[in-house]
């Protein structure tokens, strides 16, 4: 089906294609605290409201507890309401991640992607959103600028259909600072993409309700004589939700692709996987690396193929199984360490084959932490180094090796 | 019939009396008025109040004298506490009567 094209091209960084993203989702309420190196997002989304250029309560905060706080509030009135943050600053809003997706409200949050303290760094790795990992989130990882701008208007389209929060995540610097071509959208199709927002319940002074009150252990009947949800139920309706938003989430790529030929009908990207004996695995902007790496290790003859993780929650299980059957090696690459374990992306993989009969070897490098620069030929090397450590069959190392100078 | 059937998907209820059940059943300590110390019943005037004024549980009225609301009292004692006559003491309930 031929695409008419009615995006213009514009050169942006990061930061600016998810504020433009942003504005383009008609976002009504903003609060954000700024941090390095999501400070720009802001500073562009203050200045939109600033000029009028988006109809939004920009909400100053005096920390990401209560950016996340406020979104939380103006979710529950009925308002689509945006944040950003990184590293320390979603460690700070940790509390509030939960209330969010416990309360099932569906904000969006873009994470620049920044290590944690100790010792202070500012540069790129996944540590920050792989430690929430476990709140409730939607979590989108993005390759490049155009794939930010993408993603965050699909955000809103997913989290408002199944009413769970998303955290769209890309790499500091590699993506927030670094400029490219992006495609933006047209205004027009975008709210068409995009209905306004009809929350599944509000507070409103005219139908007074209490809402996310303190909850015993077994569920009990309302005044209004319902028997009303326990907190083991409501606990059981997240975890169900993202059991089954991998439908909505393929759906909104789908539709997407329609509108703005750009297709994200996949819960990751496949890059010559069909016939890889050895695949290697990665996430956000070093999927990008890893094709690179692919490309270098097929010159010389090695059939590799590269599995960009896409959607981290809800892990697709059964998708990574289907695109792993012929892979008689997974190299997996990680910006994260899960401490006295291995690579949280390692450790999904490994859960997803697990009983299936695909009895590949696993590998796991840890790599980049801290900003530490993942060149394409280190990655080609670390594959040709798990070939070599076939000789020794052990299928399943119990920790991975790290990339670094130790 | 599981709690599906109420429809939410976050905790949600209408405030209403009795929400969280019937509280006073947690009373171990129950207060009793004696209307011939209490201000409004002495005087035969709507005043003083102040028990009414710090109930947390607002299971006092400003009757003369004031009634309290057993079902919901949870005998926390802070009517006897704020009594400037003292006449509200807290006694040990008597659960064979329930």
């Amino acid at each position: 089906m031929a695409i008419q094209r009615k995006s213009n091209i514009r050169i942006l960084d990061g930061n600016q294609a998810a504020a433009e993203a942003a504005r383009l989702s008609r976002v009504q309420v903003v609060a954000a605290y700024p941090i390095t190196p999501q400070t720009p997002l802001t500073e562009q989304l203050s200045q939109y409201v600033e000029q009028g250029e988006l109809q939004a309560e920009y909400v100053a905060v005096e920390s990401e507890h209560s950016a996340m706080a406020v979104c939380t509030s103006a979710s529950l009135v009925g308002a689509r309401a945006f944040t950003a943050t990184s590293s320390h600053g979603l460690a700070y809003m940790h509390e509030m991640l939960h209330w969010a997706a416990g309360a099932r409200l569906p904000i969006v949050l873009a994470c620049v992607n920044r290590a944690i303290g100790a010792p202070w760094n500012v540069l790129n790795d996944q540590q920050d959103s792989i430690s929430q990992r476990d709140t409730g989130w939607i979590q989108i990882y993005c390759r490049s600028n155009q794939e930010i701008i993408d993603t965050i208007i699909q955000a809103y389209r997913i989290a408002e259909q199944v009413f769970i929060p998303v955290m769209v995540c890309y790499d500091g610097y590699i993506l927030s600072h670094t400029e490219m071509p992006v495609a933006i959208p047209d205004q027009k199709d975008v709210d068409k993409y995009l209905p306004a927002y009809k929350p599944h319940t509000s507070l409103d002074p005219s139908d007074p309700k209490n809402y996310n009150l303190v909850t015993l252990a077994n569920p009990r009947v309302g005044v209004d004589g319902k028997l009303c949800h326990g907190y083991m139920e409501l606990r059981y309706l997240l975890q169900e939700a993202l059991q089954n938003s991998r439908e909505t989430i393929l759906q909104a790529g789908e539709e997407y692709s329609q509108i703005f030929g750009r297709d994200y009908a996949n819960m990751f990207w496949e890059d010559h996987t069909e016939d890889a004996e050895i695949t290697v695995v990665a996430m956000g902007s070093l999927a990008m690396e890893a094709i690179v790496a692919a490309k270098m290790l097929r010159e010389e003859g090695i059939k590799v193929g590269v599995l960009g993780l896409r959607v981290f929650r809800p892990f697709p299980k059964s998708d990574v199984v289907r695109a792993l059957r012929k892979s008689k090696l997974i190299v997996v690459f990680d910006k994260n360490i899960s401490y006295g374990s291995e690579g949280a992306t390692c450790s999904e993989i490994k859960s997803a084959l697990y009983g299936t009969y695909i009895n590949a070897s696993i590998r796991n490098f840890i790599v980049g932490l801290g900003g530490r620069d993942v060149k394409a030929h280190e990655l080609a090397d670390a594959t040709k180094k798990a070939i070599a450590s076939l000789k020794e069959t052990v299928i399943n190392p119990d920790y991975p090796e790290w990339i670094c100078q130790i | 019939m599981g709690t599906r059937d109420c429809g939410h998907i976050c905790d949600e209820s209408h405030p209403g009396i009795g929400e969280a059940g019937k509280t006073g059943e947690w009373r171990i300590l129950v207060p009793r008025i004696d209307a011939d110390k209490c201000t409004a019943s002495r005087l035969n005037k709507p005043t003083c109040y102040l028990c009414w004024l710090y109930c947390p549980e607002a299971v006092i009225t400003k009757g003369i004298p004031p009634t309290i609301n057993l079902e919901y009292c949870k005998g926390d004692g802070i009517c006897a506490q704020v009594c400037p006559v003292q006449a509200i003491v807290m006694e040990q309930e008597d659960k064979s009567a329930a």
